[in-house]
Parts: C-alpha cells; structure tokens; sequence
C-alpha cells in the first residue's frame, strides 16, 4: 500500500492486476466500474449485497428538527434519502479473530 | 443485488472479458477490502465512500436470562460512511 494505514483504489486496482496479469490502467478502470455498478443499484433504490462484506441498503429518512452544535442555532433537516451499511457476520467474524496483523 | 448479480451484469457490459475473470476481479477487490480491515486499516473510495476499523473496548456482559455475568473481550468492528458522490446519487433519486 501507498500509505500503509489508508487502502485506495489503486492499491485495489495492483491486487487485481497481480491476479488478472492485466495492465494496471485497465484495472483501475475495471474496478471503477465495479463500483460505478453499486453506485447505480444504489441510485435505483436497489440494495447490494456482498456476502463477504455486507450489506449497502437506501433509507429513507424523514425531515427533523436538528441544531448546530457550534451556535445552538436550530434548524430543520430536511427529508432525504442516506446509505447505510450493515456488516455481514462474514466479515465481523473475519475481524474479531485477525489481530490486526497479518 | 448481490454478489453473483454484479458479475453478471458487469461481464455484460464489459466487452472483451471473461465472465470468469470480471467473477475474479470481483472477488479480489472484495478480498482486498475485507483483508485491509482485519489489519485495522482504512479503505477510501473516491466518490463511493470509506471504511474503518474502530476497537470496542472489553466489556462485562449481563445475560438477563440466566442472571450470568460474561467478559466480552476487546474486538474491532467495520464502518462505513458513504461518500459525497454516493450520497448525492442515492439521495437525489
């Protein structure tokens, strides 16, 4: 990795590279669209779930009163919709047993 | 959409490549993710969003059933937080 604390694309897109013997710009563009796909599911509404990682869900969120921290000003927070992502067991079991070496 | 479903429909789109390699590609960008967060490091995303290992510090547990009193070690937990693309898209639908 680039930055050891920091995973990114690229560093995704090496991996693949390593196990596709591709190019790494068309790996980078492979992995971009895996995402550009989740992001379109999840615009749709859609959810995705990736059995090793979890699920990426849309909801709903109704409008609410909120406050600025800074200021103690109130004010409303509009009704929108937000991305949540809910671990699976897989990958919360996967976590519990690694010591944070490998 | 799961896993299997996003295969297929980006070997669809995808001209040029093996069903079997895009089922690779995905696989291995999965792997990669899930191998970053047991060594507790971070994944950015650009556009689609970032996760993070956070520690959940040990704890005394209380079943309430049988009244036991159980250690619940240290352990660490993923989060995600969708990013500012991501979240204008799905909001904006």
């Amino acid at each position: 990795m680039s930055d050891t604390q920091t995973l990114t694309k690229a560093d995704i897109a090496a991996a693949v590279a390593r196990t596709l013997g591709f190019s790494k710009i068309q790996c980078a563009d492979l992995v971009d669209r895996v995402f550009e796909m989740m992001k379109e599911t999840l615009e749709k509404g859609e959810e995705v779930k990736i059995s090793s990682l979890g699920r990426f869900q849309v909801r709903q969120k109704r409008a609410r009163r909120g406050r600025n921290p800074q200021t103690g000003e109130a004010i409303e927070i509009s009704a929108r919709k937000v991305v949540t992502f809910k671990a699976s067991p897989v990958l919360r079991h996967a976590m519990e047993k690694s010591n944070g070496s490998s | 959409m799961l896993k299997s479903e996003l295969i297929k429909r980006l070997a669809q789109e995808a001209k040029g490549i093996s069903h079997e390699d895009v089922e690779t590609l995905v696989k291995t960008v999965f792997q990669t993710m899930t191998d970053a967060l047991c060594q507790h490091h971070r994944i950015e995303i650009r556009g689609f969003g970032s996760f993070s290992a956070k520690k959940r510090k040990a704890r005394t547990a209380h079943n309430p059933k049988t009244g036991i009193n159980l250690m619940v070690p240290e352990k660490w937990v993923p989060f995600f937080t969708a990013g500012k693309e991501l979240k204008e898209r799905a909001n904006h639908a």
